[in-house]
């Protein structure tokens, strides 16, 4: 995976394209050594980021009453499986975190899909109306879908949708930025030339598509499905409309156990690292390509 | 292969047969690009263009939760009933402060981590992977944590202010103090993804200009000023005005701060993506809840206006000294 980042781009690459980040600096000439204050800020900042993780961790393996005591337990205790017992009891968590992973699996594998196909038609085919719909795709990419919630509601009630995960899924699946992504992505590392010589050697579109362009564009599949499984894993609004509790992603349960009316802090705590486990699994697997992937949005987008 | 032969990428596998010469396929060939984007756009369509146009027209009809296939046509009265609700301008003001308390901050700090994430560090992709932790975490998680830090009784947050002899803080009913909570979470969330984005934009700054700026004897300070900032201009309107429209979309910090759908006992902190779920889903009129949205809708686009207009001023100023 991490050849993702240092792979050659080709030499072809579009002269107006902006240059891709890059994560080593060449130009480390110029770059300051961090002293001692960037370094204590830094080290503050960090800290920052990464109590509040702690901190469920201790909740979590606490008793309430340990959590209401003064001064607070700042270590973790051993109250751990019993609150997890009392998690499974008030929200049903393991039907939760497989269909978090059914949703999130089939909108990553679908977005990914859905936006190289057409990335790669806006990138290097021509057709007739293209701009003009690229220009829609990228004007609406800023238009928060929260705004469509009535309408998409009312959708999927006359469907009968309504506590099925099709509901979350196919709507998960419309990604505008994805579209702009890839097209970015191939218009910047798949040379014209390969098209054309599979054009000549007979090759079909269709045929190009899956031998030359897939695999080229592999390494923006990649960072796209990431960034997508996280975004999905944790979307909020439309699925606490669409689903019930009996029907739960893991946000869902995780907005029923906190909107419970037992108050019982240590519980919540135990759901709310259940539920963040998975994804803190795959950011500490994938962490810096998930860094190297926004990075690379950033300066494309 | 002449394919690899061209330019150096992986190899991608050969076209093994050459396939045969098809017969004249120049219909099939011109209509194939919309193949491709077919997929796409009919879930654009469907899921994601009909969804935000149709939100115009719900809004001008009576339809609830419980019957949403009946629609009764009501004309303006959703928004005129909006106007006269009290509710709907103190979503509309906490929206604004929280929005201001949240992105202003946010940013700056964003901004200042960059710059030191920009330099020679040794763990770096410690530094950066861990500021982007509170990124992967979701709204509903990381409010339960900070909704727990915030207790008004046994919350870590009162605890360290009184070792610091403050008195405990409200951080529930009161108005300004549970804005802040609630901002101190979108805070939390958004700094470190921010920073990278400001990170990105530096490391596309050419090296040559600090180079010329350092023969000039610019302190950093001045680098930093006169370099730094003015590359940094298109990442920076970018991630202002995808804040901004983040800010006016908050929804899930202030529901599950106490779990309340109205945002506190007296409204205190309820956004209007909270008062347009509040009117759909707690009240069931989901005729007045398009309406919000497409307030929200526009007041999205007016501030999206006022950015670039501002940001566009200041540039023709900038070019003129």
């Amino acid at each position: 995976m991490s050849a993702l980042l240092t792979r050659p781009r080709s030499g072809r690459a579009a002269g107006t394209a902006r240059p891709l980040p890059r994560l080593r600096p060449a130009r480390a000439g110029r770059q300051h050594h961090g002293g001692r204050l960037a370094y204590a800020i830094l080290i503050v900042a960090a800290v920052i980021s990464a109590f509040p993780f702690y901190w469920t961790i201790v909740a979590a393996t606490r008793s309430n009453a340990e959590l209401a005591a003064s001064p607070p337990a700042l270590l973790p205790g051993g109250n751990l499986a019993h609150n997890f017992r009392q998690v499974l009891e008030q929200a049903d968590i393991g039907k939760a975190l497989l269909n978090s992973l059914i949703v999130s699996g089939s909108v990553t594998v679908g977005t990914v899909l859905c936006s190289t196909l057409a990335g790669f038609a806006f990138a290097k085919l021509r057709f007739r109306g293209r701009n003009a719909l690229l220009t829609l795709t990228v004007g609406t990419m800023m238009i928060p879908p929260q705004l469509g919630v009535i309408p998409l509601f009312m959708l999927i009630a006359e469907l009968h949708w309504v506590n099925q995960l099709q509901s979350v899924i196919l709507p998960g699946l419309v990604s505008a930025f994805g579209v702009f992504f890839m097209r970015q992505y191939l218009a910047q590392s798949l040379p014209d030339e390969l098209i054309e010589a599979g054009r000549v050697d007979g090759a079909s579109t269709a045929r190009i598509f899956w031998s030359i362009v897939v695999p080229i564009a592999r390494p923006g599949m990649a960072v796209l499905g990431m960034l997508t499984f996280m975004a999905s894993w944790n979307d909020f609004f439309w699925p606490i409309i669409a689903l019930t509790s009996q029907e739960p992603t893991v946000q869902v349960a995780l907005r029923q156990l906190g909107g419970g009316y037992v108050h019982d802090q240590s519980v919540i705590m135990a759901g709310t690292l259940l539920g963040t486990v998975p994804v803190l699994v795959v950011f500490g697997v994938l962490g810096r390509q998930i860094v190297g992937g926004i990075m690379q949005g950033a300066v494309k987008g | 292969m002449t394919l690899t032969a061209t330019a150096p990428v992986p190899p991608a596998r050969p076209p093994a047969a050459q396939a045969p010469a098809a017969p004249p396929r120049r219909l099939l060939a011109r209509l194939s690009p919309y193949a491709y984007i077919a997929p796409f756009f009919a879930l654009f369509a469907a899921f994601g263009l009909f969804p935000l146009l149709y939100t115009a027209y719900v809004s001008l009809y009576r339809v609830e939760l419980q019957t949403p296939g009946e629609m009764e046509w009501r004309g303006l009265d959703n928004y005129t009933a909006l106007l006269r609700d009290d509710f709907f301008w103190t979503a509309l003001r906490n929206t604004f402060t929280i929005g201001v308390v949240s992105t202003v901050p946010q940013l700056l700090m964003a901004l200042g981590l960059a710059h030191l994430l920009n330099y020679r560090l040794r763990g770096r992709t410690f530094f950066r992977v861990t500021m982007l932790l509170p990124y992967a975490t979701s709204v509903a998680a990381a409010t339960l944590v900070f909704a727990q830090l915030f207790g008004r009784d046994f919350g870590l947050v009162n605890w360290a202010l009184g070792l610091a002899g403050i008195g405990p803080v409200d951080w529930q009913s009161g108005t300004v103090a549970s804005q802040i909570a609630v901002s101190t979470i979108v805070t939390w969330r958004w700094t470190g993804y921010n920073a990278l984005i400001y990170l990105a934009g530096m490391q596309s700054i050419p090296g040559e200009l600090y180079e010329a700026a350092e023969l000039d004897g610019a302190s950093r300070w001045r680098q930093f000023l006169h370099v730094t900032l003015p590359g940094l201009r298109p990442t920076v309107l970018f991630t202002i005005v995808v804040s901004t429209i983040g800010a006016t979309q908050l929804f899930g910090e202030p529901l599950l701060f106490e779990g309340s759908i109205s945002g506190g006992i007296s409204h205190q902190y309820q956004t209007l993506g909270l008062y347009m779920y509040e009117q759909g889903w707690g009240y069931f009129h989901l005729g007045r809840a398009a309406a919000i949205a497409w307030v929200t809708f526009v007041l999205i686009v007016l501030l999206v206006l006022l950015n670039t207009a501002l940001a566009r001023r200041r540039s023709r100023k900038g070019t003129r000294r």
